[in-house]
């Protein structure tokens, strides 16, 4: 019992700065127990986006590389083309990977880049306080869509782990979310698996969690995961999209 | 080794490599493909790595990864190609992580041509991207000068961990002349501080350019400032020809400077002494050369001479203090002066005086 409070050795325990009741914090808590579990600490190097995450590089007890918003995917590439025998990841949420880093992400998985990529869906930007995301719903309303986002205007949600999963080099994709403890169980082995898929060499592997933010969604933490059970769950299904053995 | 007869563009290449250069990341574009293509071949036989990213902008970023985690490693591009790695460049500049940009330029604005030019000096030598940050601009004016310059621009990117540009044009990348190599021994200087995995005992390496203190972040420029100012004492680089008895001085670099030597000639078997002065570095720029140089009676005027509408021209203004006249000649948009049109000028500048 005592274990669970335990702070896992990646992990550097410098108070975080998250919302109270955000899933960011979680997520770090389940990659650092990933990187202890495999006992690669000593040999990680991760790469921190630009969004909410931009200050993990305080956070994660590993080397660490702050890169430009969205080309972490690119950053990580050049980092494991110089280090092919370290495990490099990415923590990117869904401005930094599913909208002005595009082209990096899907690339990085077409060229089958081993790389693990944490991908954090709270379909909205965080940090700017709230603006539209590629992923946010339709009918949500945020700053730059105050009307709610229109399919007519702003197009649908983009699925970027079934988009992935479409691509050779991916050798794993899988989503998963954090709205229950049944889920969080789930949630942490897709990342220590995400993990092993890049040390056995099998190529890119991202795990897509579906996050919260109540800050700018306007809830309570509580109502908060219950908005993604209800809502976000049902347009971005959760399970493995792709897995090569 | 012996000479060999090398286009401009391979010779940087082939001096990377044999400066330790292991890691190249790039997209293609006019007129500097013999550079990735070298790159392409020879890296996987030495045991680097080569890119062809998905874009520019990709590719300088993969070169911010390279960089951090401890590799030698570089890039190259043309205008437009450069444009886009601005981001890249104020980050790896803001981390402060060494590394080679190579620019072959071309006209412009816009899409411009595929012909030399001089147009992109502001970008390369005032900034480009976002913030208060420099970068070592190095011009060769020649094959031979432009190895050598490459080997240097990493150990000087090494000792400054700062990133260093070469700017060439569409007229030295495509030119062959015979090349020798130096078969130097290269030591590359350790890098403790490079992302290669947090071993228990050792402090953590972060990679970064992000400061939300205002202080921190003011201090972090005013070291960088610092930097820049050993560079400024140390690194500058210029060739003076025929400026001891000069009437006229001629300020050009890299293909302009090898026209202009040779009208320097041509006005000197009509009586016109005509000097130049040629920065081989464009930031740090010689501006104690041309001040020296303005305070001789015998220099009447300078006359700066660029492939683009006047861009160093405002550096070399700077540097002497607006104490001489400095008349302005250059083509731009791919077209290249013609040695006739420049003595012309010349012989027009001394009927002014
Ligand atoms: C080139 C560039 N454009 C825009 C920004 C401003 N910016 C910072 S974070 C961010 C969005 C982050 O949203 P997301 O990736 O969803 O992460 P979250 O904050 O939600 O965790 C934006 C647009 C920037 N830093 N750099
Ligand atoms: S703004 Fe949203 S994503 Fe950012 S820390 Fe707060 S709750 Fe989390």
């Amino acid at each position: 019992m005592a274990k669970v409070f335990e702070k896992p050795k990646a992990l550097t325990g410098k108070p975080n700065h998250y919302c109270p009741g955000c899933t960011h914090g979680i997520v770090h808590r389940l990659v650092a127990e990933a990187i202890d579990d495999l006992g690669i600490r000593e040999n990680t190097v991760g790469v921190a986006p630009v969004g909410c995450a931009v200050l993990a590089y305080e956070y994660f007890n590993v080397d660490m590389h702050e890169a430009a918003h969205g080309r972490a995917p690119a950053v990580a590439t050049g980092i494991k083309r110089v280090l092919p025998d370290n495990v490099v990841f990415t923590y990117q949420g869904d401005g930094d990977l599913a909208s002005i880093g595009t082209a990096e992400i899907v690339h990085a998985a077409n060229r089958g880049e081993k790389l693990t990529t944490i991908f954090i869906n709270n379909a909205i930007y965080g940090m700017t306080g709230g603006q539209m995301a590629p992923t946010s719903l339709l009918g949500q309303v945020t700053a730059t869509s105050p009307y709610g986002r229109s399919a007519e205007t702003e197009g649908h949600p983009i699925r970027m782990s079934e988009m992935l999963a479409t691509i050779e080099g991916t050798a794993y994709v899988e989503r998963v979310s954090l709205h229950d403890i049944k889920n969080i169980l789930k949630a942490k082995k897709a990342i220590k698996k995400a993990f092993e898929v890049q040390i056995a060499g099998k190529g890119f592997a991202m795990v897509e969690i579906l996050s919260t933010c109540p800050t700018n969604w306007g809830m309570a933490p509580a109502e908060a995961l219950k908005w993604v059970k209800d809502n976000m769950i049902p347009y971005y299904p959760l399970g493995v999209k792709k897995e090569v053995v | 080794m012996a000479k060999v007869l090398m286009k401009g563009n391979e010779a940087i290449a082939e001096a990377a490599i044999q400066a330790g250069c292991r890691y190249f990341f790039g997209y293609p574009i006019t007129p500097q493909n013999e550079i990735p293509a070298y790159m392409a071949k020879m890296l996987p036989k030495v045991g680097g790595s080569f890119i062809q990213a998905e874009s520019e902008v990709s590719a300088i970023n993969m070169v911010y990864g390279a960089a951090g985690a401890g590799g030698r490693v570089m890039t190259s591009s043309s205008s437009p190609g450069i444009s886009l790695k601005q981001e890249g460049i104020s980050y790896i500049a803001g981390a402060e992580l060494p590394c080679l940009i190579v620019n072959i330029v071309r006209g412009g604005p816009g899409l411009g041509g595929i012909q030399p030019a001089q147009s992109d000096y502001f970008q390369a030598v005032k900034g480009g991207g976002h913030g208060d940050y420099r970068v070592v601009v190095l011009a060769p004016a020649g094959i031979q000068e432009m190895a050598d310059l490459v080997i240097d621009a990493f150990d000087i990117a090494d000792r400054y961990r700062n990133p260093v540009m070469i700017m060439g044009d569409g007229m030295l990348g495509q030119m062959m002349e015979p090349v020798e190599f130096a078969k130097k021994e290269v030591t590359i200087s350790e890098k403790p501080w490079a992302t290669i995995g947090n071993k228990e005992g050792k402090p953590r390496n972060i990679i970064n350019s992000l400061f939300l203190d205002t202080q921190d972040m003011e201090n972090h420029v005013l070291k960088l400032f610092e930097k820049y100012k050993e560079i400024e004492k140390n690194e500058v680089r210029v060739e003076c020809y025929n400026c001891e008895d000069a009437e006229i001085i001629i300020a050009a670099y890299g293909t302009t400077a090898r026209i202009a030597k040779n009208v320097i000639q041509k006005a000197g078997a009509q009586g016109i002494k005509v000097g130049l002065i040629r920065p081989i570095t464009l930031w740090p720029f010689p501006t104690d050369v041309f001040k020296k140089w303005a305070e001789a009676d015998h220099v009447k005027s300078f006359l700066t001479v660029e492939m683009s509408m006047g861009q160093m021209i405002e550096d070399v203004r700077l540097s002497i203090k607006d104490t001489k006249p400095v008349h302005f000649y250059g083509r731009t948009g791919g077209m290249v002066p013609l040695p006739g049109d420049l003595l012309k000028e010349i012989i027009k500048i001394r009927g002014e005086k």
